[in-house]
């Protein structure tokens, strides 16, 4: 099996493709270095020079505008130049294949490849492919992975938490199709957290799933019981096409975060949703808004989380 | 080559020359880490009011490109306004100039101080800057393969350490 | 023209003979071996001290690409790789563009491949026409014009009613049914096994009951209709198990897998290698187990190349956008040989798989060295390792999971009716 292709020859972060395969102490030092950002953000000059000079190529396959858009800014507060690429699916298919896109981009100067696409896996095909100084990171890829998603979550988790070592975590919803699911759970379990719950219906549980390190529960109540933090996932419309589940209601009756149900968890359990929100699908508006949601420091700690993303690997 | 002196001798006649400087509106930055062990003292020797700054350079400096981002970044922390103030820029050891000129930058990007006054325990000479330091406990001329540090024992004593570099 | 091989060590997996000695063929036959043909004059002689003396082997899997596909290879060049690979008899597989759901396409296949006098090919035809599942093929026609059975390729019947009509109209005539099992909806959208590598990969998965689903619902139809029906690409130990119990049931089903299946499973995905993106996926590692090991029981009859050329271009794409498929057909003989190694089965047992058994299920005189067998012969070093390298490949396919890998066993020289049509340089 070859080396992972995320660490260079000597062992140093050179690309973030996923949060599955990295040593503790590389996300260890990433969740550090973005303490210090976090000073960063909070002053009047938010920028630093790290990456003065450097093309940063946002190549977005798969829209999104949020997450897009903070990396854009987390790049730009280290100085770096930002271009924004987005390629529509369709259009990509008839035109340019990946590895041809990047390689045009390549012969732009650019340093560092923000990739967004919807196939498992294509970040790592880029990583094969581009030259020894352009770093590769994976902004969402198919369901596989979502590690900035996942390093974020982890720092908000110890943001409010401090330890890892005692906590049960429980992730709720559609397991299956999520790649933030699946990097908060490699994230999780390479910290040490001794109980991580995934709480759904058969239908939205990916085959083998314990075999991840998690513990299964198909009732929301008992999954939630003694929780110290509660994960909610995003229930996409296709969902109810593929034959997986009847409707929304339905879902929000068995699986949707309410008060009363929150009630099952520790008194000081934090709430966390990626984002963007179904009210009233996965999650009551009471509870989105309540004391124990922590939402909204969730988007602040991913600017940086990503800045410290990129000036890591950019450095290496 | 001088004989290493004691860190903690050091101290009062450094401060002896401060104490004139210091008015209720002076702040104080150590850098980290040996700065900032440097400062905490300066600044209870000297009872200056305004709380300490700690600072990390981490991302302001200039060998990025080859060394990448240095390990466990520090948190900067600054508790007062930099706009208008007259600052006293601590570090244990002045060598090429480089830590200043990153410190000086990221200072700038807090806001616009009146003055800065840099007091270093230790000036090595080797600078590769235009920077100077204008307070400095003692002068050593020591040889490129070594680095020179200050450490910190486990009752507080300051004490200095010579090292081979890297 | 008489040729004689001496010196090597003659293989004739029909009779279990593995021992020194020579063979003499002529008129385009095997006419002697040992004694008989040792001394015997002959217009070439061949060395084969130190090599292996085998039939040429036959593979029941094989897409030329031809007709439709001739960016991706060409009959020339497959054959030239066929023979290349020791492969003196091959069935083709239907999906071509347009798929060999005519006599004439039939036609122009085995006298396009008669004219290049290389490896003996046998077109398999449509079962139904397009490969569309819905309406019959002419199979008389068909198989009057030269197709030795029918299949879908890869396209399932999803109408069970059209499966059991076309198996019905086949048995009339006694023709084989070659069919994959795999039920359509159940794998559909499905590009890797469903299971633990999968879910850490985040690729769709297939389950191995889209498999068994398909194969109960196929057994149970033979059992109606008595057709004779090979199933094709097994790739999971339960599809073994209904095998097995079919077999002993008497049922005439006969299976094979593609010889890759016997040496990878899903853990060989790695970080997404779309070389090793196949049809039937590749399964667990305790899958793996049980096909190796059903092929050296006999539960399983042979193995295939399932030799898929694809070009670069639809492989360094992502695993799900990746078109499934490897080259096979000159890597046949060292992963069989490296098969029969790890299931400690002599040369003459391991070699069956690819000889003497696809022979009996072609329904063809190939496949032994016995007088009067047509002289279809390989000859070659067991024991010569070499690199898979686009440069060492004949196949416009450089599509392989072991490129780059060295395999074990060099085909010198390969003779198809008595002539040689491939010698090594």
């Amino acid at each position: 099996m070859p080396r992972n292709p995320q660490l260079n020859a000597n062992g140093k972060l050179q690309h973030l493709l996923s949060i599955e395969g990295l040593p503790r102490d590389v996300l260890l030092q990433i969740l550090d270095t973005a303490e210090s950002f976090v000073g960063v953000t909070e002053r009047e000059v938010k920028k630093v020079p790290l990456l003065r000079g450097k093309s940063v190529f946002n190549l977005f396959f798969e829209s999104s505008t949020r997450t897009r858009t903070t990396f854009e800014i987390a790049a730009k507060r280290l100085s770096a130049d930002v271009i924004n690429l987005n390629i529509a699916t369709s259009s990509q298919s008839k035109g340019e294949s990946l590895l041809d896109t990047v390689a045009n981009l390549s012969a732009m100067q650019a340093d560092l490849f923000i990739v967004r696409h919807a196939s498992s896996g294509a970040p790592f095909l880029i990583a094969r492919h581009v030259k020894p100084h352009e770093h590769v990171i994976n902004a969402g890829d198919g369901r596989h992975a979502h590690p900035t998603q996942g390093l974020l979550d982890l720092f908000t988790i110890r943001h409010y938490k401090r330890e890892f070592g005692a906590l049960t975590v429980a992730v709720v919803g559609d397991v299956l199709h999520s790649r933030v699911a699946r990097s908060l759970i490699h994230g999780l379990t390479t910290l040490g957290v001794p109980e991580v719950r995934v709480i759904g219906p058969q239908t939205l549980l990916p085959a083998g799933v314990e075999a991840l390190g998690v513990r299964v529960f198909h009732d929301l109540r008992e999954g939630l019981r003694d929780a110290d933090v509660v994960v909610m996932l995003r229930l996409q419309n296709e969902r109810m096409n593929g034959a997986l589940l009847p409707s929304a209601q339905e879902y929000f009756m068995k699986y949707g975060l309410t008060a009363e149900k929150l009630a099952h968890a520790k008194a000081d359990v934090i709430v966390m949703h990626p984002g963007p929100m179904n009210r009233g699908v996965e999650i009551d508006s009471s509870v989105a808004d309540g004391p124990r949601s922590v939402i909204l420091p969730q988007v602040t700690f991913g600017i940086a989380v990503r800045m410290a993303v990129m000036s890591i690997v950019a450095g290496n | 080559m001088n004989a290493l002196p004691e860190a903690e001798t050091l101290l009062a006649p450094l401060v002896a020359e401060l104490r004139a400087r210091v008015t209720p509106a002076s702040a104080m930055i150590g850098l980290y880490t040996g700065g900032a062990w440097l400062a905490e003292r300066l600044h209870a020797m000297l009872g200056i009011e305004l709380p300490l700054g700690l600072m990390d350079i981490a991302f302001y400096r200039d060998d990025y490109a080859k060394q990448g981002l240095k390990h466990d970044p520090k948190r900067t922390r600054i508790p007062f306004e930099v706009e208008g103030r007259d600052l006293l820029l601590v570090d244990d050891v002045l060598y090429t100039g480089r830590t200043v000129r990153a410190a000086m930058n990221e200072l700038f990007d807090y806001g616009r101080p009146r003055s800065i006054t840099l007091v270093v325990l230790i000036d090595r000479g080797g600078r590769q800057l235009p920077i100077c330091a204008q307070h400095c406990g003692a002068r050593l001329e020591l040889p490129e393969r070594k680095r020179l540090r200050l450490k910190r024992d486990a009752d507080g004593a300051l004490r200095l350490e010579l090292e081979d570099a890297a | 023209m008489r040729v004689l091989i001496k010196g090597g060590r003659l293989v004739d997996p029909a009779s279990g003979r593995d021992a020194p000695g020579a063979l003499l063929l002529d008129g385009g036959r095997v006419a002697a071996l040992d004694a008989e043909a040792e001394g015997a004059t002959a217009d070439r002689i061949l060395d084969a001290a130190g090599l292996v003396v085998a039939p040429g082997l036959i593979d029941l899997a094989v897409r030329l690409r031809e007709p439709g596909f001739e960016f991706k290879a060409t009959l020339e060049s497959e054959l030239e790789a066929a023979v290349a690979g020791g492969v003196t008899s091959l069935a083709c597989l239907p999906d071509t563009d347009p798929p060999i759901d005519e006599p004439g396409l039939v036609d122009m296949l085995r006298r396009r491949a008669k004219a290049l006098g290389r490896a003996r090919v046998y077109p398999i035809g449509a079962l139904t026409q397009k490969l569309q599942g819905e309406r019959l093929t002419e199979m008389a026609e068909l198989a009057a014009a030269g197709c030795v059975a029918f299949s879908q390729a890869n396209f399932a019947i999803t109408n069970s009613q059209v499966l059991w009509r076309a198996l019905q109209y086949a048995a009339t005539f006694d023709y084989p049914v070659w069919l994959r099992a795999e039920d359509r909806w159940l794998a559909a959208g499905g590009v890797a096994h469903d299971g633990e590598i999968a879910t850490r990969l985040g690729l769709a998965g297939i389950p191995v009951f889209a498999e068994t689903v398909a194969l109960a619902t196929l057994i149970e139809l033979v059992r109606a209709t008595g057709t004779r029906v090979h199933v094709c690409r097994l790739s999971s130990a339960a599809g073994v198990e209904l095998m097995r119990a079919a077999r002993s049931e008497g049922l005439p089903m006969s299976c094979d897998i593609g010889i890759h299946h016997a040496h990878l499973s899903d853990i060989d995905l790695g970080y997404f290698e779309a070389q090793c993106r196949l049809e039937p996926p590749l399964r667990s590692r305790r899958d793996r187990e049980a096909l190796a090991r059903a092929l050296a029981d006999g539960t399983i009859d042979c193995a295939v190349s399932d030799h898929t050329p694809v070009d670069d271009d639809h492989k360094l794409v992502p695993f799900d956008e990746a078109e499934p498929g490897a080259t096979g057909l000159e890597l046949l003989l060292p992963l069989t040989l490296k098969w029969g190694a790890e299931q400690k089965l002599g040369l003459a047992q391991t070699l069956a798989r690819v000889t003497s058994e696809p022979a009996r299920i072609l329904g063809v005189a190939a496949g032994r060295l016995a007088p009067g067998s047509p002289g279809d012969v390989v000859v070659f070093d067991s024991e010569a390792p070499w690199r898979i390298v686009p440069e060492a490949l004949r196949s416009q396919g450089k599509n392989s999971p072991f490129l780059g890998y060295e395999l074990t066993g060099r085909v010198r020289t390969t003779l198809v009716a008595g002539s040689v049509v491939f010698e090594q340089p």
